[in-house]
């Protein structure tokens, strides 16, 4: 009986987790794609597709922006960008992005399953979709970061999370500031390739900080009473003072129970990732 | 639908359903050397390498992949067949289902790190799952594997 349940149990599994689409559009352009977006509700822009692999959803139309040109990481004076169709791969492995944040976006990305998966997995698919078990999210977070939308223009990526996009839309790239802040990326896994427990993300520019918290397992955001205490003390901080800001972290965050653990474990493991983190960026030993 | 794409060297063509993925595709015309694990992006035995980079067939649509080269195991004949040789030496291979996938990442591995770290290694190949070992035999393969390419290349 057992043996027929767990049979029925796993072809069940496999029906729940299918797409259907009807048609497949590879848009030459942003234009091109957003006109197909808004003919249907349900038509889906895709990224690497490797999320909604997992779900069970009936596409009407598929839209693949793989041939729109937005796959780049580039820098100007000010600021670095990167295309939406850039791969977790390609972030993992810029040598420009290497030159930056203590290359704390690689070490944010390094974790997620495998190669093969990062090669697919793009920032845009990733950061549109504001998905809770992102490490990404929590490393942009934790930078001077801005999406770019089509129809919505430029937004700081904190109110995108927060607010998501006011209409359907695509994001056209991200853009972050170059301004030379130390920073660090931490996270807490059952095993290598796992989704987070918790990860973290801190960066400090001359004695301001940014401490973004995600995998809670909501999305990330920035604790910002921990912030608003770190920053009053001027760069003057002692590991008291980390003690302190780590405890104030973790006691202002919301954090949920799921099969990866348990609110209050997450509690005590951000406690000890942020402490880690900010020994880091601030260059003290243990 | 119809597609072209081109499957280790050579130009195909092949009718699809707009919601048909990769692996099934190369599955259901001849390349069976492709394996279906999880189904799901996490296992690694679908891998198969896309304008150079290794990729998980269970993922990308058929669809998505027109238009660009596919190379499976068959396409990398004699490479592969070097890396299997320390596989089996090091006792690695025992059910056989993980290494296409295995040896496929290898091989791209290979292209992108020169004397790669134990860490390094285990880290590269992180996306390949196999239920019937310890990963330490395919650590030694890997490493015995390397050492004799780069003793071959310095000659």
């Amino acid at each position: 009986m057992l043996a027929l349940f767990n049979i029925a149990n796993s072809i069940t599994q496999e029906v729940k987790r299918m797409i259907t689409i009807r048609e497949y559009f590879k848009a030459k352009t942003l234009e091109e794609a957003y006109g197909q977006l808004i003919c249907n509700r349900k038509n889906t822009v895709f990224g690497g597709g490797a999320f909604i692999r997992m779900g069970s959803k009936n596409i009407p139309l598929a839209i693949d922006l793989s041939e729109a040109g937005l796959a780049y990481i580039e820098e100007d004076e000010h600021e670095i960008k990167i295309g939406a169709m850039t791969t977790f791969g390609d972030i993992e492995h810029s040598q420009l992005l290497s030159k930056y944040f203590d290359n704390m976006l690689a070490k944010s990305v390094r974790e997620i399953v495998g190669i093969q998966l990062r090669n697919i997995v793009t920032v845009g698919g990733t950061v549109y979709s504001r998905y809770g078990f992102s490490d990404f999210l929590t490393g942009l977070l934790a930078l001077d970061t801005y999406v770019n939308l089509y129809k919505g223009g430029t937004i700081p990526l904190e109110r995108f999370l927060k607010e998501g996009p006011k209409e359907e839309d695509i994001l056209e790239n991200l853009s972050i500031k170059k301004d030379n802040r130390k920073a660090t990326f931490l996270s807490m896994r059952n095993c290598k390739g796992d989704y987070a427990i918790l990860n973290v993300a801190l960066s400090n520019l001359d004695g301001k900080f940014r401490i973004a918290v995600g995998a809670r397992p909501n999305r990330a955001t920035l604790a910002y009473e921990a912030m608003k205490y770190l920053d009053r003390l001027n760069n003057q901080i002692t590991k008291e003072d980390i003690h302190k800001a780590a405890k104030i972290a973790s006691e202002e965050l919301v954090f949920g129970t799921n099969t990866r653990g348990s609110s209050f474990y997450r509690k005590q493991i951000c406690y000890v990732l942020i402490k880690q983190g900010l020994m880091e960026v601030l260059g003290y030993e243990d | 639908m119809k597609i072209e794409m081109k499957v280790n060297g050579q130009n195909k063509q092949f009718d699809i359903s707009p919601d048909e993925y990769l692996v099934d595709t190369l599955r259901n015309n001849g390349y069976t050397s492709v394996k279906k694990g999880c189904d799901t992006g996490v296992c690694g035995c679908c891998t198969v390498h896309m304008d150079g980079k290794a990729i998980l067939s269970c993922v990308i649509l058929s669809a998505k992949a027109a238009g660009h080269e596919i190379t499976t195991i068959e396409g990398v004949k004699e490479e592969a067949k070097k890396v299997g040789e320390y596989l089996v030496e090091e006792g690695v291979e025992q059910c056989g289902y993980c290494s296409t996938g295995l040896i496929m990442n290898i091989l791209y591995m290979e292209k992108h790190i020169k004397e790669p770290s134990d860490e390094e290694i285990l880290h590269y190949l992180s996306g390949n799952l196999c239920r019937c070992t310890g990963y330490t035999g395919q650590l030694r393969a890997i490493k015995k594997y390397l050492e004799a390419r780069k003793n071959e290349n310095s000659k």
